[in-house]
């Protein structure tokens, strides 16, 4: 059912329904992926101390190649202070090709701010009506959903001229995975720990960032994956074709806070979209204008079971009813963003 | 051009006239009038070519300040008391990065108990965050730090406080004589930074550094400060020559020569002392003040210099580090290490508390008669703070602090005597 309405909305038959995984070589020059060019950017280039399989990494390579395309080179990114700032820049080393500025943990997105208005004044210094140089800042969930909040939210409201990136791998994970607000229910971390009768994240769901960015009503809210490189680029493209603040907010799987195998970044990524734990969206000014429909819907069981974070939940010790919250969360997500076609709802 | 104006005016007309690109504000009292100066100036379009942007906290203020700063922009925001203290980390990493941000501190006490007049605590709290810091002791001396703040902060690349006495100066109406945009021009030349976010020529600025070199970060910092020393009077020379008043530089003495007694301050209360002193001095008491303009960098050699020939030195200060003593005395201290001198701390002026002639010059009395406590609190009302120590060895719960001492103050609370 859903393979044939996957194919019958994409132009080109791909070895992999619906997606650009394998079929990129067989599309267009220009509808190929950013970094299936040469003459990609490597913003984020190699020799980093990322770990392997980080999906923050590869998030944020693809997410910062795809604005320097889209820019014309004419980027700078501010970052929040989390593992992509240390494990990029160790002194005296930089894995970044494009200007970066690290300032702290908590005012990436004023930072962010402060570089947008210096190049307005400069632009309008220069005679041109608004500047060719483009602003980025990002930061992990931590910086973005906890002690970065409050600039978030301030330069949301005043509309600057932004694209913020969150690459969300639900915990502070450069301390050593503490607990953040964007921790999802029931998750073991070392702040969080799988003990006592409620093991795990007790609290119900995690902040829900991309939401709180649409009730700002800002000009483009998305959500993404690392497991849909070309929907993350595309989403990329779209954000740096738009003025004002922006928001994208990517689901980046983390082998070391998560408990799961390196090979199992991408497959994970997929599985939180597949099985509605992580709906996959876009929106402009505060209205959902695309939803990424589940192919394979599955139940959360199968995202959960290769993370040891939610080892507690299963086996003959396990908890059948914090399960249950998390697959009620999921068809909630499913309803709300109509994750499934109509008649496949159960 | 001679004008009478509010101080935070003259501030506002003079950080306008060194054509700020960023100005980013977040309203605290009683820094709030020079903001809303710059902000009325920069939407009137009377300072073009300027991004004015309200942000959501101080935090975000400074941290706006970064990013502006870091892309090029010449840079300005204001803050005070709980304000500063708010900014604290973003204040730490501007000059940890050498950006020249230039920053206005309307000096007010910190709480709690909440207190919008004014002291030196607040500056004083960020006395080791790698800033210069320049004291203004009139609202004209205001006016003209801020100009000399930007050329030395581009000069140096690092950031400059000028710290001016909330209220006494903030909100004090005064004759200042406003330079025209031709003179400012001529002596502050466009911002040329030395690092810069530039697609093209890409910098990575704000790297992790570890223990191979961040004593050597560190120490460079501290390398800038000790050439500030230098570029400070020089900069406050160029000031003299081309606008014809003297107005900053390291420290200024008034009739210390051949003083016995001097008294160091900082800020507003200089020009009170300054009175006291022609009082005293009637009366053939041979005294006189060492105002500190630049308290960071602290010039230890100047004032060796200005002190080591008096017999009395009293240090007045509206700030005090608790558990010890005096913020600015730990200073002088050092810098008058040994000299056989009689020493004396004067906390005074704390939360607004008014700084008279009258205490004054009994305070300075006691301290030439020798009579005077090293550590003395002027004015200090021991009636209520006895009958609070009582009070706290009778019962357990003694209750909040600040409302009993209220309560035995009673109905003259309101008089700030």
């Amino acid at each position: 059912m859903s393979n044939e309405r996957a194919s019958s909305a994409a132009p080109v038959k791909f070895y992999q329904t619906g997606t650009f995984t394998v079929g990129n070589r067989l599309l267009d020059a220009q509808q190929r992926s950013v970094q299936a060019s040469t003459e990609r950017n490597n913003s984020l280039t190699s020799g980093h101390r990322a770990c392997q399989g980080c999906g923050e990494a590869l998030g944020a390579r693809y997410a910062i190649d795809a604005a320097m395309r889209a820019t014309n080179g004419q980027l700078i990114a501010a970052n929040a202070t989390g593992c992509l700032e240390v494990f990029s820049t160790p002194y005296p080393e930089t894995s970044w090709q494009l200007p970066w500025l690290h300032s702290l943990f908590g005012n990436a997105a004023a930072v962010g701010t402060g570089i947008a208005a210096a190049l307005r004044v400069k632009a309008r210094k220069a005679g041109l009506a608004q500047s060719a140089v483009r602003v980025i800042a990002q930061g992990g969930d931590g910086g973005t959903t906890d002690i970065g909040f409050g600039c978030l939210s301030g330069m949301f409201e005043r509309n600057d001229d932004v694209l913020y990136i969150c690459y969300d791998n639900e915990a502070y994970m450069n301390t050593g995975v503490q607990r953040s607000s964007a921790t999802p229910f029931a998750a073991r971390t070392n702040t969080t720990m799988a003990v006592g009768p409620r093991p795990g994240e007790e609290a119900g769901q995690g902040k829900n960032l991309p939401r709180i960015a649409m009730a700002h009503e800002i000009p483009y809210v998305a959500t993404a994956t690392v497991a849909d490189l070309r929907d993350l680029e595309a989403k990329v493209e779209k954000a740096m074709g738009m003025h004002g603040a922006r928001y994208l907010h990517i689901l980046v799987p983390c082998p070391l806070g998560w408990g799961a195998a390196s090979c199992d970044t991408i497959k994970l990524a997929r599985l939180a979209r597949e099985t509605g734990i992580f709906p996959v969206f876009e929106a402009e000014r505060g209205e959902v204008t695309q939803v990424t429909r589940i192919r394979h819907h599955v139940p959360v069981e199968e995202y959960l079971k290769p993370q040891k974070r939610f080892a507690h939940l299963f086996g003959p010790k396990g908890h059948p009813d914090m399960l249950a919250q998390i697959q009620a969360q999921a068809d909630r997500n499913i309803r709300r963003y109509g994750l499934l076609d109509q008649e496949t709802v159960a | 051009m001679l004008r009478q104006m509010e101080g935070s005016r003259a501030v506002a007309e003079a950080v306008a006239l060194c054509r700020p690109e960023v100005i980013c504000a977040y309203p605290i009292s009683p820094q709030t009038h020079i903001v809303e100066g710059l902000g009325e100036m920069v939407k009137s379009g009377q300072v073009a070519d300027c991004e004015f942007i309200n942000v959501e906290s101080e935090f975000a203020a400074m941290s706006v300040a970064i990013g502006s700063s870091a892309t090029g922009a010449r840079t300005y925001t204001a803050t005070a008391s709980q304000g500063l203290l708010f900014m604290a980390e973003a204040v730490y990493n501007a000059s940890g990065l050498g950006l020249p941000i230039v920053m206005t501190i309307a000096n007010r006490a910190i709480g709690a108990p909440i207190n919008i007049w004014n002291d030196h605590s607040d500056s004083m709290s960020q006395r080791d965050c790698g800033w210069i810091q320049l004291f203004a002791e009139s609202n004209q001396e205001a006016l003209d730090l801020h100009i000399q703040a930007f050329k030395l902060a581009e000069e140096l690349s690092m950031p400059v406080m000028v710290c001016m006495d909330g209220f006494i100066l903030t909100h004090a109406y005064e004759r200042v004589d406003i330079p025209k945009q031709a003179e400012v021009d001529a002596f502050l030349p466009p911002y040329e930074p030395r690092q810069v976010l530039d697609p093209a020529e890409p910098v990575s600025i704000g790297a992790m550094v570890g223990p191979e070199a961040f004593m050597e970060v560190r120490y460079l910092a501290h390398a800038k400060q000790l050439t500030a020393l230098d570029v400070i009077p020089r900069i406050s020379e160029e000031f003299a020559d081309r606008f014809g008043r003297a107005s900053g530089g390291l420290v200024r003495g008034y009739l210390t020569a051949d003083a016995d007694t001097i008294v160091v301050a900082l800020g507003s209360v200089i020009g009170t002392l300054k009175d006291t002193i022609d009082d005293m001095r009637a009366d053939g008491i041979r005294i006189g003040v060492l105002g500190i303009q630049s308290f960071r960098p602290f010039p230890l050699a100047a004032v060796r210099t200005a002190l080591q020939h008096a017999t009395n030195v009293v240090v007045l200060e509206k700030s005090f580090c608790v558990g010890l003593g005096g913020v600015v005395s730990t200073d002088v201290r050092l810098a008058l290490s040994g000299l056989q001198l009689h020493g004396y701390t004067v906390v005074a002026g704390l939360g607004g508390r008014a700084i008279t002639k009258a205490s004054l010059q009994r305070t300075l009395r006691e301290a030439i008669a020798g009579t005077l406590q090293p550590l003395t609190f002027m004015d200090l009302d021991w009636r209520i703070v006895n009958r609070q120590l009582a009070r706290e060895a009778q019962m357990r719960r003694s209750g909040p602090i600040a409302e009993s001492l209220l309560r035995d103050v009673g109905p003259i609370a309101a008089k700030v005597i």
